[in-house]
């Protein structure tokens, strides 16, 4: 019953994204100009050239690269300011002004100050893209760790818990669901960091196949770029998911439990 | 150590010294701007070994006591010892069970009864040993793997117990650590626990709204009423110490006390009517 449903989702799913290539196909050249918005067909061919020469992977790489760095150094900075923070009130309190406006300065307006600080190198891109996710990580960690159960803590100071106990048994542990929402967002934001700091100033990574296809006036190839932007965002989120079952094997069982309302 | 003598006794003939002691106790707090008197005036002994059960509606501060003799917070007139000194911030000698378990859901069965230990220190191994029975004893057998919400409410009562005992308090609290489960398997958390806390010679302090729990398991029964709250009566429940609950139904004793206790308690219902 249950399969038979699945099945019949995915058969849609495959029909309807047929019927969406297909209109795309038929309405290149006849309803709109084949030169703004290409068609699928040469889309697949242009992107299957570049998988054959190797381009995809060259430039894929380095925005991975970015990416990747830039949201390991930010998450990890992001989640030892949020623990750091969520445990020292009066410092909380204190920079909460100053974080709340800068949280509110959208990232990429920085992008040209770190140009003119680190150049326009694979380390420009890493810093902006950390820059992003550090924010992202550190209020979500901040908040789980403000969040945790003060019974909870009540109940294992009464074993006699010191506070380096209560940090890593209790504060952590249930913030970890904080900190995985923030690093599932943070994804996408990563691929952003590290694209908009190729499009402003760069020669290697997709950013750049894009911006370099679109000043080409070659939409085909823009839309060829932009395909392999989405694989790599693609298999970037299903990284975090994996990693986010396996370090909370408890919330998988979740779905699989009774249910009582 | 004896257990509480069997026959009566009252608050005056007190011949040992009592383990917790609460002296003319008062407890407010600040909700919203206002000040709010929980609880008022309590005078109460709780003597080493024995069963004492409080019991009242809900909201007329019988937690509040247990949060002050495990010291969460000092009361605000009066004073409250533990053998015969001023409770402190966390008092180590009493462990606390509550309504909801509070067990931690990242941990399973296991890990969370090891919790107390690791505290403690104890070696890997040793640990291992000691939690393997402690769930025997509690009846967790085979659910060592199980996560919390994995467990039925009486598997979480179990496990929240074991845990209890792991670090082996010799003063448990409980508020109404039963109320969320149904009757009959109430009816044997009651049966267990008293079991268990006559066998390890525990001294407990047990919250409980429902009046024939808290005579079913105490020796002895506090009522409260109203707010804010303060002792309307303290009785030695007349029922044998290996009293067997599942009958007391039919106990002549059992029924009168209830019935007689259940009069102190109605007016401060048909008050809130």
């Amino acid at each position: 019953m249950e399969s038979l449903t699945k099945t019949r989702i995915w058969t849609y799913r495959v029909a309807f994204l047929a019927f969406v290539l297909i209109s795309w196909e038929l309405a290149s050249g006849r309803i709109a100009s084949e030169f703004f918005i290409s068609r699928p067909s040469a889309i697949a061919e242009q992107f299957f050239a570049w998988v054959m020469s190797g381009t995809i992977f060259y430039h894929g790489a380095i925005t991975l690269l970015q990416a990747v760095g830039g949201f390991l150094l930010g998450s990890v900075i992001g989640m030892c300011f949020g623990v750091w923070l969520g445990r020292a009130q009066l410092v909380a309190e204190v920079l909460d002004p100053f974080i709340m406006m800068f949280y509110s300065l959208p990232k990429v307006a920085l992008a040209p100050l770190f140009v003119l600080w680190f150049g326009i190198g694979i380390d420009m891109k890493i810093y902006l893209t950390a820059t992003i996710v550090f924010f992202l990580v550190f209020l979500n960690t901040y908040t789980g760790v403000r969040a945790v159960s003060r019974e909870q803590v009540a109940i294992l100071r009464l074993m006699g818990a010191t506070e380096r106990h209560v940090l890593f048994k209790v504060v952590l542990p249930s913030a970890i669901t904080w900190v995985f929402t923030g690093l599932r967002l943070s994804v996408p934001y990563a691929l952003i960091g590290s694209i908009v700091g190729e499009l402003i100033a760069s020669n290697r990574g997709l950013g750049y196949l894009l911006a370099n296809s679109a000043g080409q006036f070659d939409t085909t190839g823009v839309f060829a770029a932009l395909i392999g932007i989405m694989i790599m965002a693609f298999f970037l989120n299903a990284t975090v998911k994996l990693l986010e079952i396996k370090a909370m094997p408890w919330r998988e069982t979740n779905s699989s439990r009774e249910m009582s309302i | 150590m004896t257990k509480h003598p069997d026959q009566a006794m009252t608050q005056s003939d007190n011949v040992t010294s009592p383990l917790i002691a609460f002296r003319n106790v008062g407890k407010q707090f600040i909700v919203k701007g206002e000040p709010l008197q929980a609880v008022h005036g309590i005078d109460l002994d709780v003597y080493e070994g024995e069963i004492l059960t409080l019991v009242g509606p809900s909201g007329c501060g019988k937690s509040t006591l247990l949060n002050m003799a495990a010291g969460l917070f000092a009361p605000t007139e009066g004073e409250v010892f533990y053998r015969g000194s001023q409770v402190q911030p966390y008092n180590p000698a009493v462990g606390y069970m509550t309504q909801s378990d509070h067990l931690l859901p990242w941990r399973d069965v296991i890990g969370n009864i090891a919790i107390p230990l690791e505290i403690k220190g104890l070696s890997k191994s040793e640990i291992s040993r000691r939690v393997e029975e402690l769930m025997e004893t509690v009846g967790l057998g085979g659910f060592g793997k199980s996560y919390p919400n994995q467990l039925s409410g009486g598997m979480r009562k179990r496990c929240a117990l074991a845990r209890l005992l792991a670090y082996d308090p010799e003063t448990l609290l409980m508020d109404e650590p039963f109320a969320a489960l149904d009757a009959l398997l109430r009816m044997r958390m009651q049966i267990e626990i008293r079991d268990l806390c006559r066998r390890l010679n525990k001294t407990v302090m047990f919250v409980t709204h429902d009046l024939d729990e808290a005579v079913a398991i105490g020796d002895r029964c506090a009522v409260f009423t109203g707010r804010p709250g303060s002792i309307e009566r303290i009785v030695d429940v007349p029922l044998a110490p290996d009293r067997n609950i599942l009958h007391l139904r039919k106990d002549p004793d059992y029924r009168a006390i209830t019935a007689d206790l259940w009069e102190v308690l109605a007016p401060s219902i048909e008050q809130e009517l």
